[in-house]
């Protein structure tokens, strides 16, 4: 009884695994890809209706301390379903019309969810290993999606072999934690360590690792590539739901594993590290002329916003950090899914913001779509991006990190050049070129819509929503 | 020290033995009809002279691939089997479930014909 | 008995030879040859950690590594046999279309 019982608690993940078996045999038989969608959708929400009971849920470990449940890692779950729903939603009219729709698709994004559920959760190295494998995995093969094309395989070869040799370093250093203190679980690991070499090598190894996933720099080097070459609804997927997982597994590790050492300052190193993604990320992202590729470096510079949280170390920098994941997610899906819902018109690349002239009118609801998204990931206040930022960078401050809140204000003030400059695109220039336009499929459109709604919600209505969740939050610390 | 090594000695000396019995009593026992293609060193109908860069099918590819990860995969019931009698029912259901989703993954593979080689190796038809 | 600091040493020589054959070589199949080596010296020194701790822990991780190794070199085979079929070559210099 008691493995059922560790299964309930990791019922999303479970679901999700049975769902994608299920779905590579669908395949295997050559069902219709209608069908396989609609049972894929139909798991993911029922995986969504347990995460979210799971949110309100007890806390503890289960799977001999394997994996942790309820508190963080529930809203880990949450969160890595939740962007996986969205980004399954809208992958089906794209895909159709990149004619790049086969039916495994949906069971590798299963699967892939169902890693990045277990590293979300994770509560030992093992487990963390086995999480971001799984997910890097999955995430390999969606990224040679377009193998036919050269841009879509050379993406993929980036992504697998750079990914690999992270590999190697997450499990080098898992390798010397383990060597100094003789354990894998986190509780054991912060009870046994000590200032050692050997222990401070494995956490720098073990950093290297998780950077290379969040894309940190300078480890960030596959992410525009890969965020380019990849079919842009899962792109969607790269950017939201496994960075998430990842991002909460660094905060499990961070605030679970490693503990307060005599001399040892990690601060430090996060705030290094975040100071440079936030500006390079920026930087780079000005002089961008594919709106995936500025995407995919205006990921990076999130990805230095999140570490500023993450730099605090404090309760409330991590309680930042997930609110901002959340935001994150939420805005950075409907964003890629605008730009997935223009490049449906084949007579142009619509991934080259020259092309966006007049698109704004022709458009009109996905103009005022994809302008609240990107208002939203510049920061401006009446969407969720800021409340994101401003907890964050709050927290900075609250810790002592002036300097650190202030290059972070700053840098998002530069990065309101390159996110303003597609809004110009879309209303203030003229379309040089006639084409005909795809007339949009209902779910991709009204998706869409709903993302963008939760994006002013969250942001507008501050009271009930956004307070219980940052209440449910806190509560975890 | 060394004579230690004395059983392996002994063993390499059964292990000659067995082979020279085993293959005289084939050859004495069996029929023996060679042809070209028995007498090759590889069965498989790999030509063994030739030009080393000679490209071969990529149908080598899947299988070795498909060989590499079921092959893996069975390290995980070397622990179970050795404590198979501590462990228990629980475990024996956990295998169970390992042992079926490795079946899935095979059956998909024999499904889509990776391992059929009367086909032309092309997954990109389906 | 030979110390752990032998395996140590030995594991990571091992993994610096892999880690530098990552960056240098140009063959893609090679490349992945490297992390493979990587990913092995480790195991190394999660095998002799296990011994000098007298704990399972390191040797189970070990086969977890060993089989997910697997599958990332039959994921990064098939991508290679992609690109051969798009390039006519693995060379990873020559892959280069995507830049900043």
């Amino acid at each position: 009884m008691d493995y059922l019982y560790d299964l309930n608690t990791f019922l999303p993940a479970t679901i999700m695994a049975a769902a994608g078996l299920v779905a590579i045999l669908m395949a295997a038989y050559k069902a219709r890809i209608g069908n396989i969608f609609n049972f894929t959708i139909v798991a993911l929400v029922m995986a969504l209706a347990v995460s979210i009971r799971d949110l309100f849920g007890p806390d503890g470990t289960a799977f001999f301390d394997m994996i942790a449940y309820g508190g963080t890692a529930a809203f880990g779950a949450f969160l890595v379903t939740l962007g996986t729903l969205f980004c399954v939603v809208i992958s089906r009219d794209y895909l159709e019309a990149i004619d790049h729709h086969y039916r495994e698709v949906y069971a590798m994004i299963l699967f892939g969810s169902t890693g990045m559920v277990g590293l979300a959760v994770s509560n030992d190295l093992i487990m963390l290993f086995l999480g971001v494998e799984t997910m890097s995995i999955c995430l390999y093969v969606l990224a040679g999606l377009i193998k036919g094309e050269k841009i879509g395989a050379e993406s993929a070869l980036k992504y697998v072999l750079l990914g690999a040799f992270s590999t190697g370093f997450l499990l080098y250093g898992i390798a010397l934690i383990y060597g100094a203190t003789g354990a894998t679980s986190y509780a054991v690991v912060a009870g046994a360590a000590e200032a050692t070499p050997l222990f401070l090598a494995g956490t720098a190894l073990l950093l290297v690792g998780f950077f290379f996933k969040i894309s940190a720099v300078p480890f960030h080097m596959w992410t525009p590539d890969v965020y380019q070459g990849t079919p842009t609804t899962l792109t969607a997927y790269f950017a939201t739901a496994s960075k998430a997982a990842s991002f909460i597994a660094l905060v499990l590790v961070l605030s679970r594993m490693i503990p307060e050492i005599e001399g040892v300052e990690l601060t430090q190193l996060l705030q290094v590290i975040a100071i440079l993604t936030m500006i390079v990320g920026n930087l780079i992202a000005l002089v961008q002329d594919n709106v995936k590729r500025m995407l995919a470096y205006s990921s990076i510079a999130h990805a230095g916003y999140i570490l500023v949280g993450l730099a605090a170390g404090t309760p409330e920098g991590y309680t930042g950090v997930l609110y901002y994941l959340f935001a994150y997610t939420i805005m950075n899906i409907g964003a890629f899914g605008v730009i997935a819902y223009y490049e449906r018109n084949h007579a142009l690349d619509f991934t080259d913001v020259h092309n966006y002239a007049g698109l704004g009118y022709k458009f009109p609801v996905m103009g005022v779509l994809l302008s609240v998204f990107l208002f939203s990931l510049i920061g401006i206040p009446p969407f969720v991006g800021f409340l994101g930022k401003y907890y964050v960078f709050a927290a900075a401050v609250n810790a002592g990190l002036v300097t650190l809140a202030v290059i972070g204000v700053l840098a998002s003030a530069a990065s309101v050049f390159y996110y303003l400059r597609v809004m110009v695109y879309l209303y203030f220039r003229e379309p040089h070129k006639e084409y005909q336009l795809v007339r949009p499929g209902a779910l991709f459109k009204y998706s869409l819509i709903l993302l963008g709604i939760l994006t002013l919600w969250y942001g507008i209505e501050p009271i009930f929503p956004t307070d219980s969740l940052i209440e449910l939050i806190s509560t975890y610390y | 020290m060394l004579e230690n090594y004395i059983p392996i000695i002994v063993l390499f000396g059964i292990a000659i033995v067995l082979a020279i019995i085993l293959m005289s009593l084939s050859r004495l026992l069996g029929p023996y009809r060679p042809n070209k293609n028995k007498l090759n060193p590889y069965e498989s109908g790999m030509d063994p002279v030739g030009q080393a860069k000679e490209r071969y099918s990529i149908g080598f590819y899947l299988v070795a691939m498909e060989f590499i990860v079921f092959d893996l995969e069975v390290i995980f019931l070397y622990p179970w089997a050795v404590g198979f009698l501590d462990l228990g029912l629980e475990a024996f259901f956990a295998m169970t479930i390992f042992i079926v989703i490795l079946f899935i993954g095979l059956w998909y593979t024999l499904k889509i014909g990776t391992l059929d080689f009367s086909m032309k190796p092309t997954l990109a038809n389906r | 008995m030979v110390e752990i600091d032998w395996y140590l040493a030995l594991s990571a020589i091992l993994f610096t030879i892999g880690a530098l054959g990552v960056l240098i070589r140009r063959n893609a199949v090679v490349v992945l040859m490297c992390i493979e080596l990587m990913l092995n010296a480790v195991n190394i020194s999660l095998v002799s950690f296990a011994s000098y701790h007298g704990d399972i822990t390191g040797q189970i991780l070990v086969f977890f590594s060993l089989s997910v190794a697997a599958a990332e070199a039959v994921v990064g085979l098939a991508i290679i046999i992609a690109i051969f079929r798009n390039n006519l070559s693995v060379d990873i210099t020559r892959i280069n279309l995507l830049r900043w």
